[in-house]
């Protein structure tokens, strides 16, 4: 009888342990899954960075680029892979605040493109770029709506209604700053369910038709197929995106990086753009 | 014998190792508050926005808690005291979410419970509820990553407990439940204890599975994580000052657990 309680209070105590370091070791995994594809290009960047002759490139390019040009910036950099052989352009797409974030505090990447010139500006104003950046493309709003639009949203103050599940980008990303910016043209007041943290989620939520209507760019409509339906708001105009892209300073692979942004800027990388719904800058 | 092994010096190729695993775990918090823009802190921790989200973190990870007790617990009974085929499995399954990253939990969620998901539709179509984006979504999302700590603590404790005193309320006439209110719940209250403040922690540290499940909207599904990360990338500062609360709370939850398991030495 005078063993057994003892006995629980150690078992007590290994249990507790046990569950403690399972605590910590899943609390790990919870802030993996935040900044998840930073660490990713952070092993690519660092794999070569010899090669800056202007002949031959090689070696890996790291392109952080805004979760918007995900789509056409993969057909670019599978595009110049197959015109500079030995080269591997390795992507990090996500909200452009964040990878902003990501650069300032020393991640290491050749190229930024970003979704907004405010978003450039915090990287321009730590002084982590080469040069001044340049305006490649432009972009604009539209209305994602459910295949076949069933709750017949035809503009933007539509998306005011109750009862409609609107999901917005959050304010601090380009797309939701542009859209508070043609709300506020238009002296229209929206409340989402959500602010999501990037363009894609945002989309991806009408796509699994958690959401009614979300307002992304019309690239992000396209690259959606038939799983969403955009609806075009003349507000949009109002909130056109230039989006910027430059040579990073710490760029550990310059030269390669340099033919990337030359490739984007050209008439062949510009057809990719423009093919997925970019304006021209 | 056990003089000699203190005095004798401690190998290098153990406390080299032993030092810099010190420093890896505790440099980054004190990084955090040498970083602290600390005459600004008050104003940052006075704002509405941060209040907003400390509260409906504590009311959310208290809520997960209390619907972890009500059918976590008699699942840990059913693990620990009932002899079915299959258990082994069971516990496996119920521990899954503890290895599962919680983006995945979350993803998960979304096709169960979602607007769209297998068993969400019909709470939709039946009873008109639709838990994503909605602060019962956060309790949720909360609920299913933060429970299996506390069937697991909660089992481990009954397996610990000896059974005898159940059999013998049974032999004297009491029904296996009456057993269970009366002998068992009381023997096994502190592992209940443990294992609850185990699953409060874990709740209100919950990300992944929030923000996919529940989305971000402040007042309603922005809980302290999902503040501190947005902040991060516009308001560094913010985000500082929101990670310090958090982490005053997790120091509160240790001192609290001090008793039981950081004295184990």
């Amino acid at each position: 009888m005078t063993r057994s309680p003892r006995r629980t209070r150690r078992m007590l105590q290994v249990a507790g342990a046990g569950a403690a370091a399972l605590l910590a070791l899943s609390a790990c995994s919870s802030s993996d899954s935040g900044s998840d594809t930073g660490s990713d290009s952070a092993k690519a960047g660092s794999s070569d960075s010899s090669a800056s002759s202007s002949s031959k490139l090689s070696g890996a390019v790291t392109v952080f680029a805004a979760a918007s040009l995900k789509e056409s910036f993969t057909t670019l950099g599978k595009e110049f892979e197959k015109e500079h052989p030995g080269t591997k352009v390795t992507f990090n797409f996500g909200g452009s605040d964040s990878l902003a974030a990501g650069i300032t505090g020393g991640a290491p990447a050749d190229v930024f493109a970003a979704a907004s010139p405010k978003t450039m500006k915090i990287v321009t104003d730590a002084g982590d770029a080469s040069g001044t950046p340049a305006t490649f493309v432009r972009n604009q709003l539209e209305i994602a709506t459910l295949p076949g639009n069933p709750d017949r949203i035809s503009s933007l103050k539509d998306l005011t209604r109750s009862g409609l599940k609107v999901v917005l980008c959050d304010k601090e990303v380009p797309c939701g700053a542009a859209v508070q910016k043609a709300l506020d043209a238009s002296s229209l007041k929206l409340t989402p369910v959500s602010y999501e943290q990037d363009v894609k989620s945002a989309l991806t939520k009408v796509e699994l038709k958690e959401a009614d209507a979300a307002v992304v760019y019309k690239t992000d409509v396209k690259a959606a197929g038939d799983k969403v339906e955009g609806v075009e708001f003349p507000e949009s105009a109002d909130a056109v995106n230039d989006y910027p892209i430059a040579l990073l300073k710490d760029a550990p692979n310059a030269g390669a990086a340099k033919a990337f942004i030359e490739l984007v800027s050209s008439a062949e990388g510009q057809k990719v753009l423009t093919e997925a719904g970019f304006l021209k800058p | 014998m056990r003089a000699r092994g203190r005095r004798a010096p401690v190998p290098l190729p153990l406390l080299l190792p032993a030092l810099i695993g010190l420093a890896f775990l505790v440099l980054p918090l004190i990084a955090l508050l040498v970083r602290t823009p600390w005459s600004s802190l008050p104003e940052q921790l006075a704002s509405t926005e941060v209040w907003q989200a400390l509260r409906l973190s504590l009311v959310c990870a208290t809520a997960a808690t209390a619907v972890s007790l009500v059918i976590g617990v008699p699942l840990a009974w059913l693990l620990a005291r009932v002899d079915f085929p299959g258990r082994g499995l069971v516990r496996a399954l119920v521990t899954l979410p503890l290895v599962l990253p919680p983006v995945v939990g979350g993803v998960a969620l979304l096709m169960a419970l979602g607007r769209n998901g297998v068993v969400g539709q019909w709470l939709d179509s039946w009873f008109g509820i639709t838990l994503p984006f909605t602060t019962a979504g956060v309790v949720v999302a909360e609920a299913f990553v933060a429970m299996p700590f506390l069937v697991i603590s909660v089992e481990g404790t009954l397996r610990a407990a000896d059974p005898r005193y159940e059999e013998a309320a049974t032999t004297l006439g009491a029904s296996r439940f009456t057993a269970f209110r009366r002998v068992t719940l009381p023997l096994i209250a502190p592992g209940i204890a443990a294992g609850a403040v185990l699953a409060w922690a874990r709740a209100l540290g919950e990300f992944g599975a929030t923000i996919t499940f529940a989305g971000n909207f402040p007042g309603r599904t922005q809980t302290m994580p999902l503040a501190v990360y947005l902040a991060l990338q516009s308001d560094p500062a913010a985000a500082i000052a929101l990670s310090l609360v958090l982490l005053a709370v997790s120091v509160a939850v240790l001192a609290g657990l001090r008793d039981r398991w950081m004295t184990a030495t």
